[in-house]
């Protein structure tokens, strides 16, 4: 649905000539082009802002990266900043490979519980709640949403970690005790850790993917579903034959979409996590941190030689793979919506 | 399929029949159960906050700063919510014009290879983490003019932006054209169309995207880590000094350890759901129409 511009201009440049005293006192035309510049320079700000958040996280990351060597963070995965000096440029103090597995790991729970219970949410709403509770029920999961995120964290720590105990407890001497997977689901449990993380992660960004999921099963054609309903399909073989095969990639897109706010999700997984930053802890039960948490965690006490332009070094690459994360869920959304 | 030549088609069919119905029921009784854990977890989150918070939230909560000490009881937060009021204001003074304004360009004036680029990087905009938002103020405001409500206002006002834009541009492509076409031919000119035609037409949902985008900026913690620091020893008005949030306030007091803190930080936590909750409903009420989630 393109915009009138072009339409509106040629009727614009008529309607001058039909009223030329418009033209004679000239500040019409004037203010109408002040604001048409004024706008077009608030829509440019994006573009300055995206640009401008890139070469300011290298200029303050600039210090650390020519001190260390560019390469040298994401191959160290122990962060000591108590023993960075000024002289000494290796070892890198500030590996930060360990964040980076943080922030994939608990994504990737948060993805694992998130995406199965927000496509289903969404069928529910658009396929199988009867019409008048599908408002109510939509509105119900966005409120998820706008719980705020420092919020979440808190309630994790209070109400989820003491309910999940238990079951973790079970896990790690059941499961944490078989041979060559056990390593993952080692214990001792102490409540914060990734996985721990990963839950919160996945409450917070269930309403995210529910969302896109609803306008994507939404898009679907409806002679499609009724035509399966027609020919004597049950209501689950008209989601398996009429929505879901249309909304495969928009499912795709939405799961990216919330991962890319999972990766950047801060307050709430500092709080939950533990930030342990000394190395990679292979338990899904143990404490870590991620590339966000250690940011919230240190920026304001970084104190140590190169301490601040390192964490500036975290927030470059959780920018360069929240851009990557994002850029292609966007991609894959608008084919997906549109069909 | 093949088996409906034998016999009886609805004597062979019924088994199968049976069997795809109960197969539906369970599986769509699996979806139903999706959305009750996903309502459920709400529900647990907002009635554990509620039961936590009342017990802490009294009229001195409202009205006095918290004591120095995190383990002592009494105080409260009035200056972190004066701060969130202050410093969100001031965001919203700043991202809701010039979201509306990006908004109005897209819509109305942009064309072309160039709008599309605005309003891709718009929404990859919303993605950014929020933590990264703050760091980028921290390195263009806060190494020249120190930490300082400004400067959080700045990293909000870029939280805020493209979500207004999101919204703003919806709306606005629902005015239809047949009005943008009649005040053109009456002789207005385009900033008059926009501004008295295409503007107040999407208004209802324009104030319904920029209210969610405020409720969004009031729960924000991570940016204001980075800018706004956080201030407890007495209640700051001016933006140009640091100052404290409610977001920050709770997350200070909740890690503390202290009973007492933690008190404070669930009274703290029910304020602000209160605010975020009243916020998004309203918005919600106001435009019908409008996608409320931040997706």
């Amino acid at each position: 649905m393109p915009p009138p511009a072009g339409v509106g201009g040629g009727i614009a440049a008529s309607s001058v000539r039909v009223a030329p005293t418009l033209l004679k006192r000239g500040r019409p035309r004037i203010a109408d082009r002040i604001f048409g510049t004024g706008v077009s320079i608030t829509g440019g700000i994006v573009l300055v802002v995206i640009a401008a958040m890139i070469v300011f996280l290298v200029l303050e990351g600039l210090p650390a990266m020519q001190h260390y060597g560019f390469f040298s963070f994401i191959t160290g995965s122990r962060w000591t900043p108590s023993t960075a000096f000024p002289n000494v440029s290796h070892p890198n103090p500030y590996g930060i490979l360990q964040f980076i597995y943080g922030t994939m790991l608990t994504s990737i729970i948060g993805m694992i519980i998130a995406v199965p219970l927000a496509v289903g949410a969404a069928l529910v709403i658009t396929e199988v709640a009867p019409p008048r509770i599908k408002g109510p029920l939509s509105g119900l999961v966005d409120l998820l949403a706008a719980v705020p995120s420092v919020v979440y964290g808190f309630w994790g720590i209070f109400a989820l970690i003491p309910a999940i105990k238990p079951v973790v407890d079970f896990l790690t001497t059941t499961l944490g005790t078989v041979p060559v997977i056990g390593v993952a689901f080692q214990g001792p449990f102490f409540g914060v850790s990734y996985f721990s993380a990963g839950l919160v992660l996945a409450i917070m960004v269930l309403p995210i993917i529910a969302a896109v999921c609803r306008e994507v099963f939404r898009s679907t054609p409806r002679n499609e579903k009724e035509a399966a309903l027609a020919l004597g399909a049950t209501r689950w073989e008209m989601i398996r034959i009429a929505v879901l095969p249309r909304a495969r990639s928009g499912i795709v897109g939405a799961s990216l979409l919330g991962l890319g706010r999972a990766l950047g999700e801060t307050i709430a997984v500092t709080m939950v996590i533990g930030n342990a930053v000394l190395h990679i802890n292979g338990s899904i039960f143990s404490q870590g941190a991620t590339m966000s948490s250690v940011i919230a965690n240190e920026f304001t006490e970084a104190t140590e030689p190169f301490h601040l332009s390192a964490l500036f070094v975290v927030g470059f690459w959780l920018l360069i793979v929240a851009l990557i994360v994002n850029v292609i869920a966007r991609l894959v959304v608008r084919r997906g919506v549109a069909l | 399929m093949t088996q409906l030549a034998v016999g009886t088609p609805g004597f062979r069919n019924r088994p199968a029949l049976r069997r795809r119905r109960a197969k539906s029921a369970v599986l769509v009784g699996l979806l139903i159960a999706a959305v009750v854990v996903a309502v459920g977890v709400l529900a647990w989150v907002l009635i554990y906050v509620a039961i936590q918070g009342l017990g802490a939230l009294n009229l001195g909560f409202l009205t006095q700063t918290p004591p120095g000490n995190p383990a002592a009881a009494g105080g409260g937060f009035y200056n972190g919510i004066v701060g969130s009021l202050i410093i969100v204001g001031i965001a919203a003074l700043i991202g809701i014009p010039l979201g509306i304004g990006a908004a109005i360009y897209l819509v109305e004036y942009g064309r072309g290879r160039l709008a599309d680029t605005i309003r891709f990087f718009n929404d990859v905009l919303i993605g950014i983490p929020t933590i990264v938002t703050g760091a980028f103020i921290y390195a263009i405001w806060v190494t020249r003019f120190g930490f300082s409500g400004f400067a959080g206002s700045l990293a909000l006002a870029i939280v805020m932006l493209p979500l207004v834009t999101r919204t703003t541009e919806e709306m606005l492509r629902l005015v239809p054209n047949e009005l943008r076409e009649g005040s053109l031919a009456l002789g207005a000119t385009r900033s008059q169309t926009v501004m008295r035609v295409s503007i107040p037409t999407a208004l209802p949902g324009i104030i319904t995207g920029a209210m969610l985008a405020v409720a969004r900026a009031m729960g924000e913690t991570a940016p204001l880590l980075l800018t706004a620091l956080g201030n407890d020893l007495f209640t700051e008005y001016n933006p140009a000094k640091r100052m404290s949030t409610l977001s920050l306030q709770i997350f200070d007091n909740a890690v503390t350890g202290f009973q007492e803190g933690q008190g404070r930080a669930w009274a703290g936590a029910l304020t602000l759901i209160a605010i975020v909750l009243i916020f998004t409903i309203v918005a919600r009420l106001f435009g019908r129409r409008v996608r409320t989630s931040n997706a």
